[in-house]
This record gives C-alpha cells, structure tokens and sequence, in this order.
C-alpha cells in the first residue's frame, strides 16, 4: 500500500470513527464526508459522476452484483449473456451459476493474441442479448480487450431501451490507464482498491444513471445503503483509502506508464535475448505496461519459481495456484499444456526499481539454464527429437 | 508452499544429474510421465555385469521442485544396490525422506515408476523378468541358508 494512502485514511480510525449513515451527529458527518470525497476521487478518475459510484468490499462482489443483478432485473427483457473464457473466475462463476439457472452463455474465445474484439462481440449479439461482461485488461497477461470499441458498437446498434448492458471487469486497469466511462459508453465497471496500492477488501461499481438508467437487484439486502444496491455499514477508512489511491494513481498515471513500460522492455529484453526459447504470451504491445508472462518451453514453472522465491511471480493467477491444472488463460490463447506448465507472470508496480529488474533477469536466466540442464525434454529437442511425435504414458 | 529442507537442497545441488547411452546393454532406460501433465521423469541405471549390482544411476527431470528431488533421491538410493533391492524401493519411502506434502505424492509415484521401468529395460536386454531376478534372489537366499 502507497505510505501516502495510509496516512489519509489514519484519522478515520481514531478521532473521525463516526457511521457514515448516522445522520444526527458531528461524528456521522465527518465520516459522511470522508466517504463522500472518497467517492468524487473515484469517480474523476473513471469519468463518472459521484452518485454512480456503489462501494463494495472489492472487485469480486463487484462483478457479483452486476452479472447477477443484471441477469435478475432484465431476465424478463432476455435470457442471453455473452463474456469470455479467459475472464477472471469472479466472472467466469457467477456466469456459470446463472448459466445452471437456464440462461443462455455464449463465451467467446480471444484471438490467439489474447484479445477479445469488438467484432467477435458483435457477432454473438442476438436479439434476447441482456449483458455483455468483457474484462477491460486480462490479470495473468496484460493483454487489453477492445472495451471503448465493444461500448460504442453497442450504443450504435442499438436504441437506449433495447442496449444491452455493457459491464467490464476492470480491475486491472482502473489507476493505472485512463479511464472515461462517459466517452468509452461502459454501462457497469469494477474496480478494486488494492490493484492501485489501496487498502484490500474495498472496491466499487461504476452505475450509469443516464442514458440508459441502469438498475440492479441488490445481492445484500438490508439497511437500503448504496441507494438500496448494497445494504451494509460502509468501511468508511478503506473508502477514504480506496479515494485517495485513486486520486494518487490519476496524478502519476502518465510517467508511470512511460516508467513501467521502459523497465518492462529492460526486463523482457534481458530475458529474451539470454533464453532463446523464451517466448511472450499475449499481444506485444496492447498490454498492460506493468505486467508480462513469458514461457520457457521445457523447463517447468513451479521448479522455476521455486528457484525465483524472492521474487513475486506466479503461475497461473494467485487464484488457482493451489492447484496442479495448468493456466485456463493461457490454455485461451491455444497454448498447449506443456506450454501452459511452462509459463510465469511478472508483475511491475510503483516500487519495482531497475535493480530489482536487473536482479530478476540474472536470477532468471541462470535458474532457466539450471533447469534446461536437468530437462530430458530440452535433450531431446537439441538432439532432433519431435516431442510431439513421442508416446508419452498416461500418470 | 513451502518446501521441504531436503527437497531444496536436491533441487540446489541435485546429484548425477546426465545422461548414459540407451543402447549400452549394461545400461537400463526408464522414462515416465508426459509433458503436457508437468512431469517427464528420465533415470538410467548402469549394472556391473561382474557383481550385478548398479554401479551408477542417473536421471534428468522436467517438473517441480518435488519431482526433481525424488528423482535426484532415487539415483542416490540406486547405486550399489542389487535389482532385487532396487525393486523394493517404495514412493513412500521417497515421501517419507522428502516430507512431500500430499499433493505432491505422484512425483514419489512417478519416481518408483522410473526405477521399475529402468530394471524393466535392463531386464529386456538380457532376455530376462522381474520375476526372474526375485525367484534368482530368493534361491541364492535359500542356498545361502
């Protein structure tokens, strides 16, 4: 978490512990006001307007309460519902629960860079279409789908009244890219405050009000708070965190681009041009600035890390890493297994330092050559051997 | 997850990590697991063709810490030892030394699959089987006795 986030959120922890929904006494309002400021930081960053902003305990509820909000408010309208097989499992599940309740999924396959188009959007659109959820920026590769493309297809094909809402997961992107809700036509985005360097189990969902309204049944009833779409006591110090991260990530946004984007270029340069083997996963350049996973065919990715251990690197998404199955994501992009089982995300953030970058290239490559000298695969390979013309028995 | 000690020093400094040609007749080849699975495990044994005994093992893994180490393990526990005795390694011996946790028990599998598929090879070179080799050492007890 950003030093600068922590002390903004201090005060709301000892001397302004009010409830912000107390209504009648000093300590009600300053709590008040805390969430309320934290809610125009949010929105100047997204482009949205404060009334839009619907705090929740992080991009997960996010998701839940806009899939299946949606999917009860507009059932009547239509049974469809498109997103993407390489969503996070935040989508992927709540999707799954509805599709086992009888609505219909299409889910889409990005194209072998990883990305979903507006066109293949497009092309599964059918008349009983009520939500279309498509990740703004995908969590274990970087890569970005073509969201202001997917908003404005739809507002042009469609009247106000038959659109269908457009939700994007945008949990990796809020903070670090620009964000114009307005321009980009988004009807329901999520956002976490901890992928900005704000405090964990705090997020929201943008709500659009105007053209079109959109409405959602609540998934927590209770007090009506939230305007009734999610009742519970607000987490008034994370809320002021989650603004003051936000406001944090709009003032460093551009120079942390161009900052990230130079020490990943170091990074991936360093690693490619020691590893021959090595290999980028996703677009080359419609990707995060900050993130990249490479495969190194024939060394495995759990041995490496072990190797790398001071280094935070995954396998797989944190989410899934408790289990053997290799990456659903890089599956997505027609990877086979093997490759999936070989590949490891790195992650850059505002405190990586080109030292640390350089630190990891060496520890790297080393560790890769390591293995490359233990794998029977890579023997093989440098003898002429097709690995995948081999018989491989059955475990 | 944290590994064990002895798992992280095989995996650091594994022992007879290489390569032994296949088509020596003393030489037996054991190849186990598949790549798209995370594990392909390769061990070779050398037998002494005066005493029978392996006078030197040696394995090359693609996989995880675990599966590196079993591997590494079993190339140790390996030399020296009789086929009868290199029959009778147990995974749960592996797993034991090794303190695997139990989602990494099938690298302990995978391990004791490589040993009996190297004797296995070697047997086949010598027109002989695993049976063939308890029944031999059962009778050399017997006449022992």
């Amino acid at each position: 978490m950003d030093p600068r986030v922590l002390e903004a959120m201090m005060p709301y922890f000892t001397e302004k512990f009010g409830n912000a929904a107390s209504r009648n006494h000093r300590y009600g309002w300053e709590a008040e006001e805390g969430v309320e400021y934290g809610r125009e930081q949010v929105a100047n960053l997204i482009g949205a307007t404060p009334k839009e902003i619907v705090w929740t305990s992080g991009s997960t509820e996010s998701n839940n309460l806009a899939i299946k909000g949606v999917a009860d408010m507009y059932g009547k309208k239509g049974n469809h519902i498109i997103t993407a097989v390489h969503e996070h499992k935040a989508t992927l599940d709540p999707v799954k629960r509805l599709q086992k309740q009888g609505f219909d999924v299409t889910w889409l396959e990005p194209n072998s860079d990883g990305i979903i188009t507006a066109e293949a959007v497009e092309g599964a659109l059918r008349d009983d279409t009520i939500l279309v959820t498509i990740m703004w920026a995908n969590n274990e590769l970087g890569t970005i789908n073509e969201v202001p493309e997917i908003g404005r297809m739809l507002k042009e094909k469609y009247s106000e009244k038959d659109k269908p809402i457009f939700h994007t997961d945008a949990t990796q992107w809020v903070g670090k890219m620009p964000t114009d809700v307005q321009r980009d036509e988004i009807d329901l985005l999520s956002a976490s405050a901890h992928k900005m360097y704000g405090p964990k189990g705090v997020g929201c969902l943008y709500v659009r009000r105007r053209r079109p309204r959109v409405r959602l049944t609540p998934i927590i009833d209770g007090g009506g708070h939230e305007r009734g779409m999610r009742s519970g006591t607000l987490n008034v110090s994370s809320i002021v965190g989650m603004g003051k991260a936000c406001e944090i990530a709009g003032q460093d946004m551009d120079s942390e681009q161009q900052r990230l984007l130079a020490l990943r270029t170091r990074l991936e340069e360093g690693i490619l041009g020691k590893l021959e083997m090595a290999v980028i996963n996703g677009h080359k350049t419609k990707r995060l600035p900050g993130t990249t996973n490479i495969s190194f065919p024939y060394v495995e990715g759990e041995s490496l890390m072990m190797a790398i251990k001071e280094i935070a690197v995954s396998s797989g998404s944190a989410c899934t890493s408790a289990s053997l199955e290799p990456s659903y994501v890089l599956k997505a992009l027609g990877l086979g297994d093997e490759i999936a089982h070989s590949s490891i995300r790195f992650g850059l953030g505002r405190f990586t330092t080109e030292e640390e970058i350089d630190y990891t290239i060496d520890k790297v490559v080393s560790n890769v050559q390591h293995l490359l000298d233990m794998s029977p695969l890579w023997e093989m390979v440098q003898e002429g051997i097709d690995l995948s013309k081999i018989e491989w028995g059955a475990h | 997850m944290a590994y064990s000690e002895k798992v992280v020093d095989h995996y650091e400094k594994p022992r007879n990590v290489g390569t032994m040609d296949k088509a020596d007749p003393d030489v037996g080849t054991g190849v186990v697991g598949a790549p798209e699975c995370g594990d392909v495990m390769r061990l070779q044994i050398k037998v002494d063709p005066e005493t029978g005994k392996i006078q030197d093992a040696k394995f090359k893994t693609f996989g995880c810490g675990s599966a590196i180490a079993s591997s590494s393990l079993a190339t140790e526990w390996l030399k020296g030892k009789t086929l009868h005795e290199a029959d009778h390694i147990k995974n749960t011996d592996i797993v034991q030394e090794l303190a695997l946790p139990p989602v990494k028990i099938h690298c302990s599998v995978l391990a004791e699959d490589a040993i009996k598929h190297a004797l296995e090879d070697y047997l086949k070179k010598h027109g002989k089987t695993m049976e063939s080799i308890h029944d031999h050492d059962e009778a050399h007890e017997d006449a022992k006795a």
